[in-house]
C-alpha cells in the first residue's frame, strides 16, 4: 500500500500532497516538513529509498523518492510495495505528466494542482497501484478531458 | 432562467479561478497569511451563490489551500453539493475535494451514499470512476456496508476501466465493513482471471494485500498464483504474486519446493531488476522456510548470494542497498554463505550513503564470531568516532551493544572487554541511549558472575567521574549509566576497593537526577554515615522517602552499637539475598488456580468510579516504573539455557580470573588495549596447542595431523578468557512454556481474518436495497430445502445398502483404519472399471460413495486436500478448465516443468472412446499399485481427496447460488484425450481458449513415453489450414516444425503448450499433423514417426465464465438470440452429474439451478454468449439452448449430445 504521495520542491513547498491515510492539516504540513528535511539533505547519488520518518509510517514504511530539477517526488509506501516498481511508478508517472502537459516544469503544478490530481488519480488509487502503462493512463485523462472540455462548451448551445 | 445563467457566468468572469489564486499568493509573499484570508473570505462569499459553476470553482480553490494546511472542513457541505453536479467538470472537483479533506468523522459524509450510489450507477463511466476514486479515500463502516453490493456489481462491469477500480476499492470495503468479504470473494477471485490485463493486476493487487496479512486463509489460493505467475508476463502482477508467496511459504514448505525451480528460471531469464530482486527475496524466504527439512539447497542460495553480490556492487545506490536487504535476510539461515563476503560489507560501512551504512551494520550484526567479533567491534568504535549527526551514531551504539549481546552473550570471549567497551560508549556526547548502556551494564554485572570484581571497580571510577559526564547538560541521557553504575556497586558492595571513597562520590549531590539519587542512597546503605540529611530535604519524594528510612536505620544501629548489643549479623540479613533476573512474560505464564476467578470483586467496588484518564496516567507510570527497575527484564535474548529450581550459589562453578592480566586499570579503561591482550593470549594459547599436538604427533606418527594445525582457527579453538557462567532468567513456577505474541488488537486486519474457504450461508449475503434482490434472496432458501427433502431418500437408501454391503465384504465391524483404507481403495477401483465399461451401476456406486462420506466433508477439508494433492509432486496434467469456482484449487504443471511418474509396465489399458477418462485412471491404477506394496498410504488418502473434490464440484456450483447441499462425489473426469499412439509414445491434448485473446487457443499436450528408450529430438508439426494455424516463432516458415523443449527418459510423461490462431471458431475443425521424434537406447537410435489428427471441437473454444442470475435474465430478454434444442434420451445419472459433466467438459457454468432444472452460460473466447437450459424428468435430458451465433450452437449442442452418447 502507498501512504502518501507528496511531490514539493527544493525548498519544501509542497505541490501536491494525496495522503492515503487520514491526517489533520497541521499534521500534513509537519510531515511535509520532516520529508523535506529528510530528504532534502541526501545527495543526488545516493540511493533513492529513505527508512521512514518518525512521523509517517513507522517502520514498516519506506521513503522511496525521486529527485527531478526542482522536484521532489516522494512516494511513503510499506513493505508489500516493491522498491523498484515505486520508483520506476514515479518514472511513469512523472513521464505522464510530461506528455500531458507538454514539457512539464514546476510552473504547470503550481497552476495546475487540480489536473495533477486528476492524473495522479489514473495511476494509484486508494493507495494502491490501478495502472501502470502510461498509453493507457494518457488515455483515461484524455477522454476526461474532451468530456470536460463538451461541457464548457457556450451554454446556447446546450 | 437563461438570464440567471448569463449573469452567473458574468459573475464568474470577476471571480478568482484557480490560476488567479495562486499568482496572487505568489504575488504576494510578505502578507501571504493576510491574503489567503481574504481570499477565504471571497470563497465563502462564492459558496453563497446558487450558481454551482461558481461553487465548483470556490470548492477548487479551497482544495489548493487545503495544500499549504488550511482547514477547510467548513465548506464540506459545499463540497457535498458540488459531488451532486450532473456536470462531470464540477462533480470531479467535487469529489476531488471530497478525497482531499473527507474523512471518518466528517459528518456530512452520511448525507452522500445516495449521491455516490446514484453516480455508480450512473450511465457515463467517468462518474463512475471519479466517485470510486472518491470513495476509496474516505470510505467509512457506513458507507462501505451501504455500498458493497453496488460496487460488487461493479466488479462485472463491461468497461474495464471501471471494473479494475471496483475490484482495488473492494479492499477498502473489506476493510471497514468485514462483513464483506466473504461474499464479495468469489467474484474477486474470477477477477484474476479477467480478460483485461489491469483488472487482472488489481485482483492480484487487493488478494496479494489481503493475504500478507492473513497468508493462512488464502493457501488455498496457491495453486491459482501457481499458473498466474508461470502465465502472466505483466511484471507488475509477477512481482505482487512473488511477494505473495514469499509470505506463504513460512505457512507450507511445500509450496516452496514447487517454487524453486520456476523462481530460480525466472532469476536466470529477467532483465527486469525488480522482478530478479523480488524473485531472489522469494527464494529467500523459501529457502528459510525449507531449512530445517531440506539443507540441499546450496545452489540456490549460491545463485541468490551471487546475484545479490552483483548488486551490491552496482554502481546504482539503489541496487546496493535492497541487496543488503535482501543479504541481511539470507544471514539469518544461512550465515556461512553471506559471512564470504565480509570484505564488501565492510566495504560498504565506508559508503557516503547513510542507508547503505545502515544495511550493512545491520548484516554485520549476523556475521560476527566469536574470533572477529573484536574487530569489528574496534572498527565500529572508530566510526562511532567519525561518524557525524546523532542518529547514525545512536544507530551505531545500538547495533554495538545489538553485536555484542546477541544470543545471550555468545560470541563475547573476554567480559573486561565488553565492559571497557561499554564504559567508553558513555562518553558519547548527546545519545539518546543512556538507559541502553546502563541495562547492559546491569545485565552483564548480574549474569556474569566472575566479571563483577572488574565491574564494580570501573564502576567506581565512572561513579568517582561522574562530574565528567553530567557536566554538560547535553549528556543527560548519560546520568542513566550512573544510575547502573551506583546500583552495580551498591549491589555488589563486597568487591568494592575503596568503599568510603565510592560512597563519598555517590553522594555528592550536585548535579544527580531524581533516580539515579534514589538507588544511589538506597545501595549506599550498607555503609550509611552522615551525609543523609541534606538528602532528606531533596525534592524527590522518593529520595526523600528512602533517605529518611535509611537514615532512621543506622541511627537505629548506631544506637545499638553504642549499647553495645550485636546488631552486625541482623543488618546483614535486611540485604541478604541474591536477585535474579526474571524471564520477560513471567507472570503472564503463571497459569490461574482452579476456582481462582480474576474478574470476581473481592470487596464491591466503590461508588464513584476512577475515570480514565488517571487509570491510563497510573499504567503510563508503572511502565515508567518498570523500565527502570533493574529486575524487570523486559525483552531481552532469548535464553537457551533453562533456568534450573534452585540457583544456588554453590551450584554455580565460578572460575578464577586469570590474574596474569592487570586488573586494575588506572583511569578509565580502553579497550583497545583488551584486543591486543586477546590476540596475544590466542597467540599464546594457539602456541601451546602446537606443543601439545607436536608432541601427539610425535607420539603417534600418524599422517593425519595436518589438516589439524595448518588451517586457521575455527570456533571452538577460541576459548574464552572467562570460564562464564551465565545466570539466565527466572521463570515462575508452573509457567506455562507457551509463547503467543498476540497481534494489536487495533489492527484493522483483524478483523479480516475469515475463512474463505467456507460455504456461504444466506445471511452473509450483503445488504441490497432493491426490491427484486430481496426476492432472489429467498428463492435459494427454498431451493435448498427442496434439494434437501430429494436428497434425503437415496442417501438413506444407500445407507443401508452400505451396511449389507460391508456386512458381505468383511464381518468383523470393528474395522481398523487400514482396512477401511482398502475398502476406500477398491472402490476406487470399481468406480474406474464402472466409468470404462460405460455403464454406471448406479445404486452399488452410490452406496460405496456414502460408505466413505460417514462423516461427510466439508468442502474446506476437501480444498485443503486439494491443496495438498497439487503440493503433493505428483503429476497433475488435468483439470486446468474446470468450472470456475473450482480451477483455483488446481492448477497443471507449468510448462517445461517435467513431472516424473514410475514407470508403467501394467497391461494396456483400454483405448478406445473412453479416452479422455484414461489419464487420470492410469495414475490411479499407479497409485494403488504402490499402495499394493503398502507404503504411501498417506498419499493414497491425498489422492482420494482429491476425487472428493471433483464430487464436491456439485455442491460447490450450487453455493455459488446461495444453496449448500450435499451431493453424492462425481466420478474424476478429465478433459485431457488421446491424440495418438504408437509402441513408442502416448500423446493426450486438451484444448483450451485463451483468454486474453479472441483469435488464439492453446493446446495443451502431454507426451509419454512408453518405452524402456530414451526420447528425444521431437518435433511436433501441424499441417496449417486456411482458419487454423499453429504459431510458429518468428522468422520460422509456415510449414516449420516446432522442437519440443524437452527429452522424455522411460515412463516419464511432459506436457508442453502450442498456440493456434483461429479465424472462424463456429465450426469444428480437424488438423492434420506429425510428431518426429528420435528413440534412442544403448545400442540403437531409430527415427520414428507418428500422424495424428487434432480435433478442434467448438466447446474448445468456449471459456467457463460466471454469469449471475440477473445478468443472464436480462441477457435471454434481449432477443438477440437464436434458439435451439436436443433431447437425450436414456440419461442414466444423478441431474448433479449430468450439471457437472457439461461443465467440466464443455466449459459452462451453472447460472442457477431449481430442482431438476439448471440454467447454464458460457462464452466463446469471440464473446458468443452461450445460454442453456437443462431440464430432467426420468431419464430424458431437454436441453433448450439460446446463442448469437447459430452454427456454433448447433455444434455445441451436437458435442453435448456426442459426450453423453458415450456414457
Amino acid at each position: 500500500m502507498i501512504k502518501a504521495i507528496l511531490i514539493f520542491n527544493n525548498h519544501g513547498k509542497p505541490r501536491l500532497i494525496r495522503f492515503y491515510q487520514y491526517f489533520a492539516e497541521d499534521m500534513q504540513q509537519q510531515i511535509i516538513r520532516e520529508t523535506f528535511h529528510l530528504v532534502s539533505k541526501r545527495d543526488d547519488n545516493v540511493c533513492n529509498f529513505l527508512e521512514g520518518g518518525s512521523l509517517i509510517g513507522g517502520s514498516d514504511y519506506k521513503l522511496i523518492y525521486r529527485h527531478y530539477a526542482t522536484l521532489y517526488f516522494v512516494f511513503c509506501v510499506d513493505s508489500s510495495e516493491s522498491e523498484l516498481g515505486i520508483l520506476d511508478l514515479i518514472q511513469v508517472f512523472v513521464e505522464t505528466l510530461d506528455k500531458c502537459f507538454e514539457n512539464v516544469c514546476e510552473l504547470d503544478l503550481i497552476f495546475h494542482m487540480d489536473k495533477v490530481h486528476y492524473i495522479l488519480q489514473e495511476v494509484v488509487m486508494g493507495g494502491m497501484v490501478l495502472e501502470t502503462n502510461m498509453n493507457e493512463i494518457i488515455a483515461q485523462v484524455e477522454v476526461q478531458n474532451r468530456l470536460e472540455k463538451s461541457e464548457s462548451l457556450p451554454f446556447i448551445l446546450h | 432562467m437563461a438570464l440567471k445563467i448569463v449573469k452567473g457566468s458574468i459573475d464568474r468572469m470577476f471571480d478568482k479561478n484557480l490560476q488567479d489564486l495562486v499568482r496572487g499568493i505568489r504575488n504576494h509573499k510578505e502578507d501571504e497569511a493576510k491574503y489567503i484570508s481574504t481570499c477565504i473570505d471571497e470563497i465563502k462569499q462564492e459558496l453563497k451563490q446558487d450558481n454551482i459553476a461558481v461553487k465548483a470553482n470556490a470548492v477548487c480553490k479551497l482544495t489548493y489551500l487545503q495544500m499549504l494546511g488550511y482547514d477547510v472542513s467548513w465548506a464540506a457541505f459545499n463540497i457535498v453539493e458540488v459531488m451532486s453536479s450532473s456536470k462531470f467538470t464540477y462533480k470531479r472537483i467535487g469529489y476531488l475535494a471530497a478525497s482531499q479533506c473527507f474523512h471518518e468523522s466528517t459528518d456530512v459524509i452520511m448525507l452522500t451514499t445516495n449521491q455516490i450510489r446514484k453516480d455508480l450507477s450512473s450511465p457515463n463511466q467517468y462518474d463512475t470512476g471519479v466517485a470510486l476514486t472518491g470513495l476509496s479515500c474516505f470510505v467509512t463502516p457506513d458507507l462501505a456496508r451501504d455500498l458493497a453490493n453496488d460496487i460488487m456489481t461493479l466488479m462485472s462491469h463491461t468497461k474495464p476501466y471501471i471494473r479494475k477500480k471496483a475490484v482495488l476499492i473492494m479492499y477498502k470495503v473489506f476493510l471497514k465493513y468485514p462483513e464483506s468479504l466473504r461474499p464479495a470473494f468469489p467474484r474477486l477471485k474470477e477477477k484474476l482471471e479477467d480478460p483485461d490485463p489491469g483488472v487482472q493486476s488489481a485482483a492480484v493487487n487487493v488478494i496479494c494485500e489481503l493475504a500478507r496479512r492473513n497468508p493462512k486463509n488464502y493457501l488455498s489460493l496457491a495453486p491459482l498464483f501457481f499458473k498466474l505467475m508461470t502465465s502472466s508476463t505483466n511484471n507488475w502482477v509477477l512481482i505482487k504474486i512473488i511477494k505473495l508467496f514469499g509470505a506463504l511459504t513460512p505457512l507450507e514448505p511445500r509450496l516452496g519446493k514447487k517454487l524453486i525451480e520456476p523462481l530460480t528460471n525466472l532469476i536466470h531469464s529477467t532483465s527486469a531488476m525488480s522482478l530478479l530482486y523480488e524473485c531472489v527475496n522469494t527464494v529467500i524466504a523459501v529457502l528459510i522456510s525449507l531449512s530445517s527439512g531440506m539443507p540441499n539447497h546450496s545452489a540456490s542460495i549460491q545463485l541468490c548470494v551471487q546475484k545479490l553480490r552483483i548488486l551490491i556492487e552496482d554502481s546504482d545506490q539503489n541496487l546496493k542497498y535492497l541487496g543488503l536487504l535482501a543479504m541481511s535476510k539470507i544471514l539469518k539461515t544461512h550465515p556461512k554463505s553471506v559471512q564470504s563476503h565480509k570484505d564488501l560489507i565492510l566495504q560498504c560501512l565506508d559508503d557516503k550513503d547513510e542507508s547503505i551504512r545502515l544495511r550493512a551494520l545491520d548484516l554485520l550484526y549476523g556475521m560476527v564470531s566469536k574470533k572477529n567479533l573484536m574487530e569489528i567491534v574496534k572498527k565500529l568504535m572508530l566510526h562511532v568516532d567519525k561518524a557525524e549527526g546523532t542518529t547514525y551514531r545512536d544507530e551505531l551504539l545500538t547495533k554495538i551493544i545489538d553485536i555484542c549481546s546477541q544470543s545471550n552473550y555468545q560470541y563475547i570471549t573476554n567480559f573486561e572487554w565488553y565492559i571497557s567497551i561499554l564504559v567508553e560508549l558513555t562518553r558519547l556526547e548527546g545519545t539518546r541511549h543512556g538507559h541502553l548502556i546502563a541495562s547492559q551494564m546491569l545485565d552483564v554485572a548480574i549474569r556474569v558472575k566472575a566479571i563483577r570484581v572488574f565491574a564494580v571497580a570501573q564502576m567506581a571510577t565512572l561513579l568517582d567521574n561522574a562530574h565528567m559526564l553530567t557536566g554538560n547538560t547535553q549528556r543527560n541521557g548519560i546520568c542513566e549509566v550512573l544510575y547502573a553504575a551506583a546500583w552495580i556497586c551498591g549491589e555488589f558492595s563486597e568487591h568494592l576497593e575503596n568503599p568510603m571513597e565510592t560512597l563519598e562520590a555517590m553522594l555528592r549531590p550536585k548535579s544527580q537526577e531524581g533516580n539515579t539519587d534514589s538507588t544511589t542512597a538506597q545501595e549506599a546503605s550498607q555503609l550509611m554515615i552522615d551525609r543523609l540529611p541534606l538528602f532528606v530535604q531533596s525534592a524527590n519524594l522518593e529520595v526523600q522517602e528512602r533517605a529518611s528510612c535509611i537514615l532512621q536505620l543506622v541511627k537505629y544501629i548506631q544506637k545499638l552499637q553504642q549499647k553495645d548489643v550485636e546488631v552486625s549479623e541482623e543488618v546483614c540479613a535486611l540485604f541478604a539475598g541474591e536477585l535474579n533476573p526474571v524471564a520477560p512474560k513471567a507472570q503472564k505464564k503463571v497459569p490461574i488456580p482452579d476456582g481462582l476467578d480474576l474478574d470476581a470483586w473481592i470487596n464491591e467496588p466503590p461508588s464513584e468510579k476512577v475515570d480514565e484518564k488517571e487509570l491510563a496516567r497510573r499504567r503510563e507510570a508503572r511502565k515508567q516504573e518498570q523500565a527502570n527497575n533493574p529486575f524487570y527484564i523486559k525483552a531481552s535474548p532469548s535464553s537457551q539455557k533453562v533456568y534450573q529450581e534452585t540457583p544456588g550459589v554453590e551450584h554455580i562453578p565460578v572460575v578464577q580470573i586469570d590474574l596474569s592480566v592487570p586488573l586494575k586499570v588506572p583511569g578509565l579503561p580502553m579497550s583497545d588495549q583488551y584486543v591486543k591482550l586477546e590476540e596475544e593470549r590466542r597467540q599464546k594459547e594457539r602456541a601451546e596447542k602446537k606443543k601439545k599436538d607436536k608432541k601427539k604427533r610425535k607420539e603417534k606418527r600418524s599422517g593425519r595431523g595436518k589438516k589439524h594445525d595448518s588451517g586457521p582457527e575455527s570456533e571452538e579453538d577460541i576459548t574464552p578468557a572467562h570460564m562464564v557462567d551465565i545466570v539466565t532468567e527466572e521463570m515462575p513456577e508452573n509457567a506455562l512454556p507457551s509463547d503467543d505474541d498476540e497481534r494489536d488488537p487495533a489492527d484493522p486486519h483483524k478483523a479480516l481474518d475469515i475463512d474463505l474457504d467456507k460455504p456461504l450461508a444466506d445471511s452473509e449475503k450483503l445488504p441490497v436495497r432493491s426490491h427484486r434482490a430481496a426476492e432472489v434472496l429467498k428463492s435459494p432458501a427454498e431451493d435448498e430445502e427442496g434439494e434437501n427433502v430429494s436428497s434425503l431418500e437415496p442417501k438413506k437408501k444407500s445407507s443401508k445398502e452400505k451396511r449389507e454391503k460391508k456386512k458381505d465384504k468383511d464381518k468383523d465391524r470393528k474395522k481398523s483404519k487400514e482396512e477401511k483404507k482398502k475398502k476406500k481403495h477398491k472402490h476406487e477401483e470399481k468406480e474406474e472399471a464402472d466409468l470404462l465399461c460405460g455403464q454406471a451401476d448406479e445404486p452399488a456406486f452410490q452406496s460405496e460413495e456414502t460408505n466413505e462420506v460417514v462423516t461427510p466433508p466439508t468442502s474446506t477439508s476437501a480444498d485443503v486436500s486439494d491443496l495438498d494433492f497439487w503440493l503433493s509432486n505428483a503429476p497433475v496434467p488435468s483439470n486446468t478448465q474446470e468450472a470456475a469456482t473450482v480451477a483455483a484449487a488446481e492448477a497443471a504443471p507449468a510448462p517445461g516443468a517435467i513431472s516424473v511418474t514410475t514407470p508403467d509396465s501394467e497391461p494396456e489399458e483400454p483405448k478406445d472412446t473412453e479416452m479422455e477418462e484414461t489419464k487420470s485412471s492410469k495414475h490411479k491404477k499407479k497409485k494403488q499399485k504402490r499402495e499394493k506394496e503398502d507404503k504411501e498410504k498417506k498419499k493414497k488418502k491425498k489422492h482420494h481427496h482429491h476425487h472428493h473434490h471433483h464430487g464436491d464440484k456439485g455442491g460447490e456450483e450450487s453455493v455459488q447460488n446461495g444453496t449448500v447441499e450435499e451431493e453424492e462425489p462425481l466420478p474424476p473426469m478429465s478433459n485431457y484425450c488421446l491424440l495418438a499412439e504408437n509402441s513408442y509414445i502416448k500423446v493426450a491434448y486438451d484444448i483450451q481458449g485463451n483468454l486474453q485473446d479472441g483469435s488464439q487457443v492453446v493446446v495443451s499436450v502431454i507426451f509419454e513415453n512408453k518405452c524402456d528408450s530414451f526420447l528425444k529430438s521431437m518435433e511436433f508439426n501441424v499441417l496449417d489450414s486456411l482458419n487454423s494455424k499453429l504459431q510458429r516463432p518468428e522468422g520460422s516458415g509456415p510449414h516449420d516444425s516446432l522442437t519440443i523443449p524437452f527429452q522424455l527418459p522411460p515412463g516419464v510423461s511432459n506436457e508442453a503448450r502450442f498456440v493456434f490462431t483461429v479465424q472462424s471458431i463456429i465450426m469444428p475443425q480437424k488438423l492434420k499433423g506429425t510428431l518426429t521424434f528420435i528413440v534412442k537406447n544403448e545400442e540403437s537410435s531409430t527415427h520414428e514417426k507418428l500422424d495424428f489428427k487434432l480435433h478442434f471441437t467448438c466447446t474448445s473454444y468456449l471459456i467457463t465464465t460466471p454469469c449471475y442470475s440477473d445478468a443472464f435474465a436480462k441477457l435471454l430478454e434481449s432477443g438477440d438470440l437464436k434458439s435451439s434444442s436436443i433431447r437425450l434420451e436414456g440419461v442414466n445419472m444423478p441431474f448433479h452429474h449430468l450439471l457437472a459433466r457439461i461443465c467440466f467438459h464443455h466449459h459452462f457454468s451453472v447460472v442457477e439451478r431449481i430442482d431438476s432444472c439448471a440454467s447454464m452460460y458460457s462464452r466463446s473466447i469471440q464473446g458468443h454468449h452461450v445460454c442453456l437450459l437443462v431440464k430432467i424428468s426420468s431419464q430424458t435430458v431437454s436441453v433448450d439452448a439460446k446463442c448469437d451465433e447459430p452454427t456454433l450452437l448447433g455444434n455445441v449442442l451436437d458435442e453435448i449430445k456426442q459426450t453423453f452418447s458415450q456414457c
